[in-house]
């Protein structure tokens, strides 16, 4: 039957062709996947809007949430010169300032770790807590601990509502609108890299990092764990992380493992290299390394 | 008899519920003490969870080096006593062994509510509750079958499901003067028993597989979960069955309580093996893994809080042992109840804080924090165990009359429920 030529019809289907089009965007919005894991664009970009006026009200700054995703042809790997790091710990206040990690209570996604000479790197003996006059002491060396952003991830195994996962170009995230807070991932990781929090954590307005990135350096809420994610706002445009930047030694390296020419595969084909804990297979993309 | 209308279910089921609101409402003072304790409890526990819940779970003694403390320790133990049913249902059903058969009901409902306060348990850890449904598809993801902890929430609430069903329906029979149906009841009861093994051996795995904590990290793990929990489990089941005989017109036959008693004998003995096992692995070896151990039993660089826990779960698992496998002494009710106790506490350390914190101390980097619950961690436990307390002595106030035949639907007066074939 042709109904073409009449308006009032016409008019009818369109409204019912929009409600129901209306309808079905809902539920798939109520009902659909909500993790950032398989989040339309959309989603992501209702929620970039949403970060960015929460940030607004909340610390009274304008803020920019990125939410670019992994560069095709890039992996991301690390590797740091324990021969060179003197144990100033610049890197693990720079990554504090760069990544808006809660000041109180006092959240780190570095750990810096003392370790005597003559015991070689052993765990058992390690001191998170030194504080000499000077460092670095001549007995002691020194060795930063972060994610090791593992290519055998023991967390991102065990989370149970897939709130974590590595990336393509590696680096293991989290969704902190996802995760319940069970801290499986914590008793998992062998580098003790992740972290929870434990209560509201506090930034001061005045020196928020105001480049955001959604699976990165965002304000977190309580109750959910978080980690280093190689400064995946910085990284993700061609930058360095910031305690790359920092670092006053040059002991830290970073770059593409895929790009032939790139500093870390010179590193890894004509240095001493190894990684912690290497008999639980992680397979860290964080190497460690001796210059000299 | 008469096939039920839709109508004439519908006023059996009122007539249930009501009976049963009756049942709980009346008792003497000894019962009405007891619940008024156990609300006082509850009502403490919620105040202390209310501010966890506003302020985080920093209020709690967890911190980034022991990420789990005192309510997972809780959950692990009460998986292990929810387990324990089957202590009673495999030689009730299998060899329908009588004197053990009429208190399975028993063994069930207490698995009914060690689940249930295992629920909550979890409930109250996790830092973000109200995400709860992230964990139901198709609304949320449950990460199967490559995370562990998706496994336990899946066999936990099958197993809840399974022996709630066959305790409603046996019950539900009985308050119509009918046997339970074989076809419905001994399929399930089939079902849970390796389901009971597979919640405890799920749990087990949980911490089994984690290679990043070598203490946990050890194939022994399942077997001694599966041994102290069919020690734990029955020696809270004897002290109720003997409340009951005292309290009630429940008969139970004093074979029946010394045979549980003989059988957690055995499950001990083989508990201390599992351990002595692992032990003289550790310290003989002496490896860099050995250090958990020693924090546990002797202590790290003068950190020596859990140390005398340590010994007293050992002391009183050898008690309850030896306790057990004299007849004498487990015929006697005084050593049998002091034999249960020593159980239920060397077990309850031992699964709890003494699997959990060793664990984690030292952390993965070698940091030494030591962990020791505070009072908001206390209160909410306590809160939780008089919530199942409470489903356990309210579910018995049923229970029990109906299977006296003493609460039973009263247009159907069969007074000798066990006569009647199944399914009539």
């Amino acid at each position: 039957m042709d109904t073409e030529g009449m308006p009032g019809k016409a008019t009818r289907r369109l409204f019912t062709k929009a409600a129901a089009g209306a309808a079905a965007g809902w539920i798939l919005t109520a009902c659909g996947p909500k993790r950032l894991y398989d989040a339309p664009k959309e989603r992501l970009l209702t929620l970039v809007a949403n970060l960015e006026q929460e940030s607004r009200q909340r610390y009274g700054t304008e803020v920019t949430v990125s939410d670019a995703s992994a560069i095709p042809g890039v992996e991301f790997a690390y590797a740091l010169d324990i021969s060179r790091c003197v144990g100033c710990r610049r890197c693990v206040y720079a990554c504090v300032e760069e990544n808006n990690l809660s000041r109180d209570p006092q959240i780190h996604w570095i750990r810096v770790l003392a370790m005597d000479k003559e015991k070689g790197v052993d765990f058992s003996h390690a001191d998170p807590y030194y504080q000499p006059e000077q460092v670095p002491q001549e007995s002691k060396f020194y060795v930063p601990v972060a994610c090791q952003q593992c290519r055998n991830a023991p967390c991102t195994k065990v989370c149970p509502t897939g709130a974590t996962w590595t990336e393509p170009d590696g680096i293991v995230v989290i969704d902190y609108d996802w995760c319940i807070g069970c801290r499986y991932c914590m008793a998992a990781c062998p580098y003790g890299a992740r972290h929870f929090n434990w209560s509201e954590p506090s930034i001061p307005a005045a020196s928020l990092n105001s480049k955001l990135h959604v699976l990165g350096n965002r304000p977190r809420p309580k109750g959910v764990v978080e980690k280093c994610t190689f400064c995946i706002q910085r990284t993700r445009a061609g930058r360095y992380p910031a305690c790359v930047e920092v670092c006053p030694v040059g002991a830290r390296k970073f770059g593409n493992l895929l790009d032939k020419d790139s500093e870390i595969r010179y590193i890894i084909e004509h240095k001493r290299v190894l990684v912690l804990k290497e008999d639980l297979n992680t397979m860290p993309r964080f190497l460690y390394f001796y210059a000299t | 008899m008469q096939p039920d209308t839709g109508g004439n279910t519908l006023r059996l089921f009122s007539d249930f519920v009501h009976g049963s609101i009756k049942l709980i409402l009346n008792g003497n003072r000894l019962y009405r003490l007891w619940i008024g304790v156990l609300a006082l409890l509850i009502v403490s526990g919620a105040a202390a969870y209310l501010v966890q819940v506003r302020n985080g779970l920093g209020v709690t003694a967890m911190r980034d080096q022991v990420s789990w403390g005192f309510y997972i320790g809780n959950f692990t133990f009460l998986v292990g006593v929810a387990a324990a049913a089957v202590v009673l249902v495999i030689p009730a059903y299998v060899y329908e062994w009588k004197p053990i058969r009429e208190i399975v009901i028993f063994g069930e409902l207490l698995a009914i509510s060690a689940i249930a306060m295992c629920l909550l348990f979890v409930v109250v850890d996790i830092g973000r509750p109200e995400r709860f449904w992230h964990l139901i598809p198709p609304f949320g993801f449950l990460n199967f079958p490559s995370s562990l902890l998706a496994w336990d929430v899946l066999v936990l609430n099958l197993y809840f499901l399974i022996n709630f069903t066959v305790a409603t329906h046996i019950l539900y029979r009985a308050f119509h003067g009918r046997h339970y149906r074989n076809g419905v009841v001994v399929p399930l009861v089939l079902l849970s028993i390796p389901m009971a093994i597979g919640i405890h051996t799920v749990t087990a795995f949980l911490y089994n597989g984690l290679a990043a904590r070598p203490y946990w990290n050890s194939s022994i793990l399942a077997p001694q979960f599966l041994a102290s929990a069919f020690c734990s489990g029955p020696a809270i089941l004897l002290v109720v069955l003997q409340m009951l005989r005292r309290f009630t017109r429940f008969e139970i036959q004093d074979q029946a309580i010394w045979k549980i008693a003989e059988l957690m004998a055995y499950a001990m003995f083989l508990n201390l093996f599992l351990h002595g096992a692992e032990a003289f692995k550790e310290f003989y070896s002496a490896t860099e893994h050995l250090l958990y151990t020693r924090y546990w039993y002797s202590g790290l660089n003068g950190h020596t809080t859990l140390v005398p826990y340590a010994w007293s779960a050992v002391a009183l698992n050898l008690a309850s042992f030896f306790l057990f496998i004299s007849p004498a002494a487990r015929r006697n009710p005084i050593t049998l109840n002091l034999g249960c106790a020593a159980t239920y506490a060397g077990v309850y350390i031992e699964k709890g804080m003494g699997l959990i914190i060793p664990g984690l101390t030292p952390d993965a980097l070698g940091d030494i924090y030591e962990y020791y619950p505070t009072l908001t961690e206390l209160r909410v436990a306590a809160g939780i165990f008089a919530v199942g307390f409470l489903l356990f002595t309210l579910m018995l106030k049923v229970a029990v009359p109906i299977s006296l035949g003493e609460f039973m639907d009263r247009s159907h007066p069969r007074p000798e429920m066990a006569s009647h074939a199944a399914g009539d």
